[in-house]
């Protein structure tokens, strides 16, 4: 549920970055905290633990600028991933706009990909929205490892819907801004249709 | 609840400053912040310079929704009120209109039981208010219908 304040002419709204644990969801983040300009970004918050692993969340604000006169904010969120965290992603699932799926494109992790989609589903569902409308991208992370699923087992797998998918790097950054670019331009199609329920 | 976008105008903006500027000086606080439980900052009036007003928005909302968890773990619906205290400042947060986050930073020229006095008349009248915003939310298309291909590209440019 985007947020539009006619007063400020400002317009907020919340991506979360969701996949399986260890599957580069902060890793994207922070890329996109250390190329970002200063301008356009505040400050990135991260709720970890103290091997660094997601706890509650991380949070990037970003402002990409004008559109129709309005400012546009986008707050980026990662989920913890691991499995035993579910009450956590829940409530970060609230008044969500859209979603990245970060997929670990390692074959070992084939598994845990698909459970967490499940679970991102069966969460959207809980949170009252349609998981089959909400604008969702989903990226396959880790392309540069050996040992990793072709593109087609990982679609065929993840991708019933048919969104946007892009591989990626998260590390590298390889296809780390365009993923973010992806899931901002259907949450503002979205926008445009006035909110997707 | 509206269930497309939550649109807020100028009158109801206003009357929602005005609401926490009144707030802010009957409980001799020093900053009021009203956050969307999504943890968006809807406005904030007081000294706010020097407080990153975006994060401050955002781990509010994880503050209310944890403790909402750890309510629903004991059969509560929500725990509608939280008290942080520091060392010099301290901090009320309480849910307003089942959809916002009143933020209330205050030092030693005031008081928790003034505090919550205080919120508990503002939170009265931010209702009214809030309830006036969402029936206009609700009646809006909710969109930027104007809003082209053309535009959203111009912001990667």
């Amino acid at each position: 549920m985007s947020f539009i304040n006619y007063s400020t002419r400002e317009i907020n709204c919340k991506i979360v970055y969701y996949g399986p644990g260890l599957g580069g969801k902060t890793t994207n983040l922070q890329f996109i905290y250390k190329r970002m300009n200063p301008e356009s970004r505040g400050k990135m918050i991260s709720l970890a633990t103290e091997s660094e692993r997601t706890l509650f969340f991380d949070f990037l604000p970003l402002s990409l600028g004008e559109i129709r006169g309005f400012k546009t904010r986008f707050h980026l969120y990662t989920v913890p991933g691991q499995v035993f965290y579910d009450a956590s992603r829940r409530l970060i699932l609230r008044g969500v706009d859209g979603v990245v799926f970060c997929a670990d494109s390692q074959l070992t992790r084939v598994d845990a990909n698909e459970e967490s989609m499940e679970n991102l589903r069966a969460n959207l569902r809980e949170q009252g929205y349609d998981p089959d409308r909400l604008p969702l991208v989903i990226q396959y992370n880790k392309r540069d490892l050996p040992r990793i699923a072709s593109l087609a087992e990982l679609h065929a797998l993840l991708n019933r819907r048919n969104v946007p998918e892009l591989e990626a790097s998260a590390v590298m950054g390889a296809g780390v801004f365009e993923t973010l670019k992806a899931v901002i331009k259907m949450v503002l199609i979205d926008l445009k249709r006035g909110g997707r329920q | 609840m509206s269930q497309g976008n939550f649109i807020l105008r100028e009158p109801e903006y206003e009357a929602l400053l005005s609401i926490l500027r009144k707030l802010l000086v009957d409980a001799s606080a020093k900053v009021a912040f009203l956050v969307d439980k999504n943890g968006t900052l809807l406005g904030s009036v007081g000294d706010a310079v020097g407080f990153d007003t975006t994060s401050l928005a955002s781990l509010a909302a994880g503050n209310i929704a944890a403790t909402g968890g750890l309510a629903n773990l004991i059969g509560e619906k929500e725990f509608s009120i939280l008290f942080h205290e520091g060392e010099r400042d301290n901090m009320h947060l309480s849910v307003v209109a089942e959809r916002l986050i009143l933020v209330i930073v205050f030092g030693r020229r005031s008081s928790i039981g003034l505090v919550r006095l205080r919120v508990r008349q503002a939170t009265a009248r931010l209702t009214a208010v809030m309830a006036t915003a969402l029936a206009a939310s609700d009646e809006e298309p909710g969109g930027i219908e104007e809003l082209t291909e053309a535009d959203i590209e111009s912001l990667f440019k």
